[in-house]
């Protein structure tokens, strides 16, 4: 079962200089909210942040991440 | 036609509705709360829109997320071109730019924040739903 911490190192890991807060919606691991800012964003639309951060778990999304609810913004 | 009905069928919806939004469940009876809030921005601001669910057959959610890159339920096009999920739907309702997408003036009595379920009573909407094999 994915952790809140993993989600946050995943993401931090695969996009430069992200910082990431990331909960549990319902605790039950599955259901996650993540606030993503990133200076990669800078140049990309709201849905391109949100795919950059849904690419970061693939196939996860809608298996073991039920769902991640978003938040991104570039600073 | 190509040899992926379901495929087609999305891409035509798409592309014959100017507003539809691909959920879980239906707006009377959304199945999932992020699909029953995306629907209720929408019922909120008062427009018309056709909504497929895509829980009767795997394969639409499926070949749904393939045309958009887009990974999860739900889906908000607006004129061929995907506007986002719950969270983007949300924040756009929030701050004024979902009216403008749709070219909407928001009613007076439109919450500021975006409603998490329709109020009973909302009004009675389109359900079009073609895309399961007859």
């Amino acid at each position: 079962m994915p952790s809140t911490d993993d989600l946050k190192q995943r993401i931090e890991a695969a996009i430069p200089g992200a910082r990431a807060e990331v909960s549990d919606l319902t605790g039950g691991g599955d259901h996650f909210r993540a606030s993503v800012i990133a200076p990669d964003f800078a140049n990309l639309s709201r849905i391109e942040q949100h795919r950059r951060v849904y690419a970061v778990f693939g196939a996860e999304i809608g298996g073991p991440i039920h769902a991640l609810s978003l938040e991104t913004r570039a600073e | 036609m190509s040899d992926n009905p379901v495929r087609d069928a999305i891409t035509e919806a798409i592309t014959s509705h100017d507003i539809i939004l691909f959920m879980k469940g239906t707006p009377e009876q959304p199945m999932c709360g992020f699909s029953a809030r995306t629907a209720a921005a929408l019922e909120a601001l008062g427009t018309e829109y056709a909504a497929v669910d895509v829980l009767p057959d795997p394969r639409i959610r499926a070949e749904l997320s393939s045309i958009s890159n887009w990974p999860t339920i739900p889906q908000l096009f607006v004129r061929g071109e995907l506007v986002g999920g719950c969270d983007i739907v949300t924040e756009m309702y929030e701050s004024g730019e979902l009216a403008d997408a749709l070219g909407v003036h928001a009613p007076a009595e439109a919450p500021a924040h975006a409603p998490a379920a329709a109020e009973p009573g909302a009004p009675p909407l389109t359900i079009d739903n073609n895309l399961v094999d007859r």
